[in-house]
């Protein structure tokens, strides 16, 4: 057993936290309050290389491990989750299915330049009748002569609307028992994005809906082989998990951070808060949690990175890191009292923020079904 | 063009360190990082050798420990290290530090030597200058913009009006000031290359220094004591009762700011 991490993630880390403070952190609480998607810090984090870190060098990446991306996924979460999700979703659910499935051609087209975030991509699958139950998309794709054309709607999809984005993978019903994925370039003719969603939180992410009418891409847009397309998702979704239940590590560890030095500062009744059982026992959970779900992720993505089966590993991390994330916003907000309140204090955008975690790249309840279907249970 | 840098690894400023009663030394841990100034001047460094296809050298006297800070200058994109560590270097002073680094900067070869205006642990401020006396080559400090080309090396000196042109003939050492370029983060390829980059390490002997030569035992400072800051009083608390502008002013004229 050896629970170190080697010098160069431990330097790494050092680095994107030091990004993260000095570029994210002083701005975080402006975009979210003006609904700002900042293109130029995304930039910034393109010229670190943080969109290429799992990717071939051939491409411009890093030929990182899948645990340098939690790291440098988790900095950036620590200070801010509309720029974790932006890093996160632009690699596990943009970059990821083309690195994956790609052509030679389609790599050669689009990886150089999303690898180094001078463009992002989008993953197109939730529908607005269709979440959790993917497998019930609407949205279909019809060859005509060498075009696909594409109508439906795509609902909650991240990095799709920004002036960086080049291209959205969306999964379409190409027959009647048959979901394909299909490249749609960035400013195609009858692909509409719509308005950006009025959000809970991760107000500083770029969000949409998105239209497809009579929208026609070359046939060679198609993403690995034809009626593949299901299985492919699970496959994104799978490396997915890690990466969200990284960014609620890195939430945890700012409740945690935010929590022990309020309750160290802020005196009541005469003593600081923190001499008090009932907030230093919450700082004690706080710090309980946030140790239990960084190492499941860390696991999840040991096991990714060795080649070995993750699924349950990966459904685990990410179910427990995400519900506790919010418990941990919840009770920092508690700890912080009507200061917790207030829209500008980090902890209340970490509260707002949070919620989606339990939800976005499968349910707690999809976890759920994932882990018992694990055990053997024949539940649906 | 081959640059010298000169880089220092110190204490993290994040973690209160501490200084040994007897001679009033800063206990180095063994994980010390990069010196914040000394990234202005690697990054300078970096800059020019980007711009002439030279090499960029890191010097450092420190004990080696885990090399950590001058990692952080390799991952930067620095070509090589030399690192003169020895145990008989303990309580080197300033004039000894400058004499060790200007005798493995003369063996190594440069055009150009640059370094931070003062370390951010000891905050002498006078290595660089002794560095120049040294290596017999001009001294020119306090640069916000470096230029050097056809064996000539032009600055922007800043000063407190603004800033005045310097040139000297190369080789020449500079100091530059923090703040006036953004040095650049180090990307994690930048990191796993750093572990293969060369770091020479040379002991005082080496560079043909005796143990008298070095150390406490070569140095003409002696730290006499140390104090601590004294804690800071609590400020003054103007009440406003629509008046309080001028209780501010005679208190800023009191203090002699207006």
């Amino acid at each position: 057993m050896d629970f170190e991490l080697s010098p160069e993630h431990e330097a790494f880390r050092r680095v994107v936290r030091e990004f993260a403070e000095a570029e994210i952190a002083p701005y975080a609480e402006e975009w979210d309050r003006t609904h700002t998607f900042p293109v130029d810090t995304v930039r910034k984090m393109g010229e670190l290389g943080l969109f290429g870190l799992p990717f071939p060098e051939e491409y411009g990446g890093s030929d990182a491990d899948f645990l340098t991306l939690c790291i440098a996924i988790e900095e950036l979460a620590r200070v801010d989750q509309s720029m974790a999700i932006t890093l996160e979703a632009g690699v596990t659910l943009g970059i990821n299915p083309i690195a994956t499935y790609g052509t030679e051609a389609q790599k050669a087209r689009w990886l150089p330049d999303l690898v180094t975030g001078r463009a992002l991509a989008a993953f197109g699958l939730t529908e607005p009748d269709a979440g959790s139950d993917a497998g019930a998309t609407r949205t279909r794709a019809e060859l005509d002569g060498d075009e696909w054309v594409i109508n439906g709607s795509k609902a909650f999809i991240t990095n799709s609307g920004t002036e960086l984005t080049s291209l959205v993978t969306i999964t379409a019903r190409t027959g009647p028992d048959e979901i394909s994925a299909i490249v749609v370039p960035a400013g195609t003719p009858g692909f509409v994005v719509e308005p950006p969603y009025r959000k809970m939180g991760w107000h500083a992410s770029d969000t949409h809906g998105l239209r497809f009418e009579d929208c026609r891409v070359p046939a060679e847009n198609l993403l690995g082989a034809r009626g593949e397309g299901f299985r492919q998702f699970l496959a994104t979704l799978d490396d997915g998990r890690i990466a969200i239940a990284a960014m609620a590590v890195g939430v945890l560890q700012a409740c945690l951070e935010e929590s022990v030095a309020y309750a160290k500062a802020r005196t009541a009744f005469g003593r600081p808060i923190g001499s008090y059982q009932a907030v230093a026992f919450k700082c004690a959970d706080l710090e309980t949690m946030t140790e239990a779900a960084r190492w499941l992720t860390y696991r999840a993505a040991w096991l990714k990175d060795q080649g070995r089966p993750f699924k349950q590993a990966a459904a685990i991390a990410k179910l427990y890191a995400t519900e506790a994330a919010v418990t941990a916003t919840r009770e920092a907000t508690q700890i912080f009292g009507g200061y917790g309140f207030m829209d500008e204090t980090p902890v209340a955008r970490h509260y707002r923020d949070a919620k989606i975690l339990e939800i976005g790249e499968g349910t707690s309840e999809i976890q759920r079904l994932v882990i018992a279907r694990g055990l053997g249970l024949p539940v649906d | 063009m081959k640059i010298a840098v000169c880089a220092k690894q110190i204490p993290d400023p994040a973690t209160p360190y501490d200084l040994d009663p007897d001679h009033h030394w800063v206990v180095r841990p063994d994980d010390q990082v990069l010196d914040d100034t000394d990234r202005y001047g690697v990054e300078i460094g970096l800059q020019l050798a980007e711009a002439s296809e030279g090499t960029v050298t890191l010097f450092s006297m420190s004990p080696a420990g885990t090399l950590q800070g001058i990692r952080q200058a390799l991952a930067m994109g620095a070509d090589k290290a030399v690192v003169i560590s020895d145990p008989a270097l303990k309580g080197s002073d300033a004039a000894v530090t400058a004499k060790v680094l200007a005798a493995a900067i003369e063996r190594e070869g440069y055009d150009l030597v640059i370094a931070g205006t003062e370390s951010t642990d000891g905050y002498t401020g006078v290595v660089p200058q002794m560095l120049a006396e040294h290596l017999g080559v001009p001294s020119l400090t306090f640069a916000k913009h470096v230029e050097a080309a056809d064996g000539t090396l032009r600055i922007h000196r800043q000063t407190p009006e603004g800033y005045d042109v310097v040139e000297a003939a190369l080789p020449a050492v500079v100091t530059v000031t923090a703040g006036v370029v953004e040095p650049r983060y180090p990307t994690f390829k930048g990191i796993m290359q750093a572990k293969q980059k060369p770091v020479e390490e040379l002991s005082a002997a080496d560079l043909g220094f005796g143990a008298d030569d070095v150390g406490a035992a070569g140095s003409g400072t002696v730290v006499e004591g140390v104090t601590p800051v004294p804690a800071r009083q609590a400020g003054e608390i103007v009440e406003d009762d629509g008046e309080a502008y001028l209780k501010i002013l005679e208190i800023l004229e009191r203090a002699k700011v207006i």
